[in-house]
């Protein structure tokens, strides 16, 4: 309950509300600490932050290669907390976690709940933990209320979608299109049509994911969604003009 | 399997949402085909008219006189089309592709193997192909990269993490979750998330019926052992599956020793104290993992062992026992290999090596009235570059070196 009345309050205010990504420890904590000040400080209303998987199945060759470059570095899963839990001090926005399930599984369900809930963690996206298999990390997101994001994608039914929602909380991540994260996304009727449904199947508020690059793309969802993820962009952005570059970029978006 | 695709405390499907419409349809066809004896029949005759099933059952006299125990009997799943077992899983998967009405597949490889079967059947049956292979098995798997792509399949060289199988499975999975509509991801051994572990066990367990039929009509009674290379465990599950209800039947699996089982360079899953349970690539089994859950790379001299996980199902059958698993280091598997050539003019695979090393450790101290089955899932040929290397053959390397010379000067 706690994230999805903070979004509601900040959508007061806002006809859209932006969430950013960042892979933890990717070019390196320090240009993450930097890239989160820009981004709060030009208006983002919400944070995923990813901590790195050897394995990331469902991301594409940006955020892969980030995952890879950041285990290279030798960034660890106690490292993310320290992290989180300073930047969390810091800011007023929520922040979440974003990684695999295995690095959950790995450190053991309950004891990372209890760290995130420590480190001010607000909810957590996990692409490969459909709640068939997350039984008792329902559970726990609702013992230490944090909430579990789950997802909606333009293949889910109407009864999916009905039945995805019962189990989660905070906001729903709709996944914009088939694939993989950092591709373009077409946002033509077809999409308005799978917003609709996403719509009416869900009492939460509506995040849209994948392919979001550009200030039209976020003019184009307003109405629609509530929230638009910026992924894959401010990391090639940040590569290409480093950190600084993602303040202007943010604020042009707005 | 339990509704949720569990063996015991292993598999599962730890699926991407946008997969979830797909694998009902994927189970509600399987559980259809598995329903109808039809579909049995159909799958039958297309092997033994395809492929060449029933694959032969060989008596090895030789080996059994070298060591002097149990009769060693040879399951020969070389002889199946393409090479090796993997055309049981593939040919099925087509039966079931062709009933879904998709129109393209994707697969995976390590060995090469696998990847061909697909290109294959896909060539067979009109599928648009993909192929997915780690770097480093493009490398070392030269020839089937060839005629994979002489089949018309698309070779994609994955070059992200260990460049091996693991790496080639993710990249087939964010295509498989691009293109779900009309692409059936033919997955290659008896893991990834439910159904796939019973499926392509179920397809593979053909070896076993076979097997146990042709023991008891050349020996008489059920084998004393039966012995399989593991890698993800499907040419295991193949040929365990039928004897796992016969008690008097001891199951083991070879796993890669690599350098050793203390060397760190290895793909030992279950007979080292190396793996602990982990979740990826859609399902739980044990993994070569660090505390964090960051998968290890691995290290085997046959690319198609060389993987993290295995099969949930060998891992059920592990905890319960049913299954003994030892392992075979890269050094026991040339020699094993060797031998097997001078002894009975026959080039297992090296990852089926392993499964000779088991067998051949542990032969001579059997009665000569028992028998024990070598699954040999495939054959050697496609390693030639591999094993002509390690064998440092003089007059292969000038070959290759002239041929070099040959073809930079053209």
């Amino acid at each position: 309950m706690q994230l999805e009345q903070q979004l509601r309050n900040k959508l007061k205010d806002k006809d859209i509300l932006l969430m950013t990504h960042i892979v933890l420890g990717y070019p390196s904590l320090d240009v993450n600490r930097e890239v989160i000040k820009q981004m709060v400080e030009n208006g983002v209303d919400c944070i995923e932050m990813q901590i790195p998987f050897s394995e990331p199945m469902a991301d594409g060759p940006i955020i892969l290669k980030a995952n890879q470059d950041s285990l290279l570095t030798g960034t660890k899963v106690a490292d993310c907390f320290t992290f989180a839990a300073e930047i969390t001090r810091q800011y007023d926005i929520p922040f979440l976690f974003m990684t695999y399930y295995n690095i959950i599984f790995k450190y053991g369900e309950e004891n990372f709940f209890q760290r995130a809930k420590e480190c001010g963690i607000k909810g957590f996206i996990i692409p490969d933990l459909p709640p068939e298999m997350g039984k008792s990390f329902l559970e726990l997101a609702d013992k230490y209320q944090i909430a579990p994001i789950l997802i909606f994608t333009p293949t889910s039914t109407d009864e999916r979608m009905k039945k995805l929602s019962t189990y989660g909380n905070g906001f729903v991540y709709c996944v914009a299109r088939r694939g993989v994260t950092g591709k373009k996304s077409e946002f033509d009727q077809n999409f308005d049509g799978y917003l609709a449904r996403c719509r009416a199947a869900t009492k939460l508020p509506l995040a849209v994911g994948f392919g979001i690059q550009s200030k039209e793309d976020i003019e184009a969802l307003k109405g629609k969604a509530d929230m638009a993820v910026i992924g894959s962009r401010t990391i090639k952005l940040v590569e290409a003009e480093g950190a600084e570059a993602v303040g202007p970029f943010i604020a042009a978006l707005r | 399997m339990d509704q949720n695709g569990f063996f015991g405390n292993w598999g599962g499907a730890y699926i991407p949402e946008v997969l979830y419409q797909t694998f009902e349809e994927l189970k509600e066809e399987y559980s259809r085909c598995r329903k109808d004896p039809a579909f049995w029949q159909e799958y039958l005759t297309l092997m033994s008219t395809y492929s060449c099933r029933p694959t032969p059952l060989t008596y090895a006299d030789n080996l059994t006189r070298h060591f002097g125990g149990a009769k060693i009997y040879i399951k020969r799943e070389d002889l199946n089309h393409t090479g090796a077992h993997k055309a049981n899983n593939v040919m099925g998967q087509g039966l079931l592709v062709k009933r879904m009405g998709k129109k393209r597949v994707i697969a995976e490889t390590g060995a090469g193997q696998h990847g061909m079967a697909t290109a294959t059947m896909a060539a067979k049956f009109g599928l648009d192909c993909t192929i997915y292979m780690g770097e480093e098995d493009v490398l070392r798997q030269r020839p089937n990269v060839f005629w994979m792509e002489k089949m018309g399949a698309t070779v994609v060289t994955v070059k992200d993490g260990s460049r091996t199988l693991k790496d080639a499975i993710n990249e087939a999975f964010r295509d498989w979750v691009t293109n779900v509509d009309d692409t059936h991801y033919v997955f290659g051994t008896a893991c990834g998330p439910a159904p796939f572990p019973e499926m392509v066990a179920w397809f593979q367990s053909i070896i076993g019926i076979e097997a146990a039929e042709q023991i008891m009509e050349y020996h008489g009674k059920m084998p004393a052992r039966v012995y399989a290379c593991v890698g993800g465990g499907s040419n295991a599950m193949g040929i365990f599956k039928r004897f796992l209800d016969e008690p008097d039947v001891e199951l083991i699996g070879v796993e890669a020793g690599g350098h050793g089982a203390d060397s760190g360079a290895h793909a030992i899953r279950l007979s080292s104290p190396d793996a602990t349970p982990g979740v990826a690539q859609g399902y739980k089994t044990m993994f070569l993992q660090d505390d964090d859950g960051q998968m290890k790379h691995t290290h085997s001299v046959a690319a198609g062992l060389d993987y993290v996980g295995v099969s949930p199902i060998l891992s059920d059958l592990w905890d319960k026992k049913q299954v003994r698993f030892e392992s075979a280091t890269d050094t026991e598997v040339m020699q094993a290999l060797e031998l097997t050539m001078k002894q009975e003019g026959i080039i297992p695979a090296l990852e089926s090596s392993h499964a000779f090393v088991g067998a051949f450790k542990e032969a001579g101290k059997l009665a000569k009235d028992e028998a024990i089955i070598i699954n040999q899932s495939g054959r050697g040929d496609k390693d030639i570059f591999t094993i002509a290397h390690a064998f440092e053959d003089p007059s292969w390397k000038k070959f290759i070196i002239d041929r070099g010379i040959e073809y930079s000067n053209s």
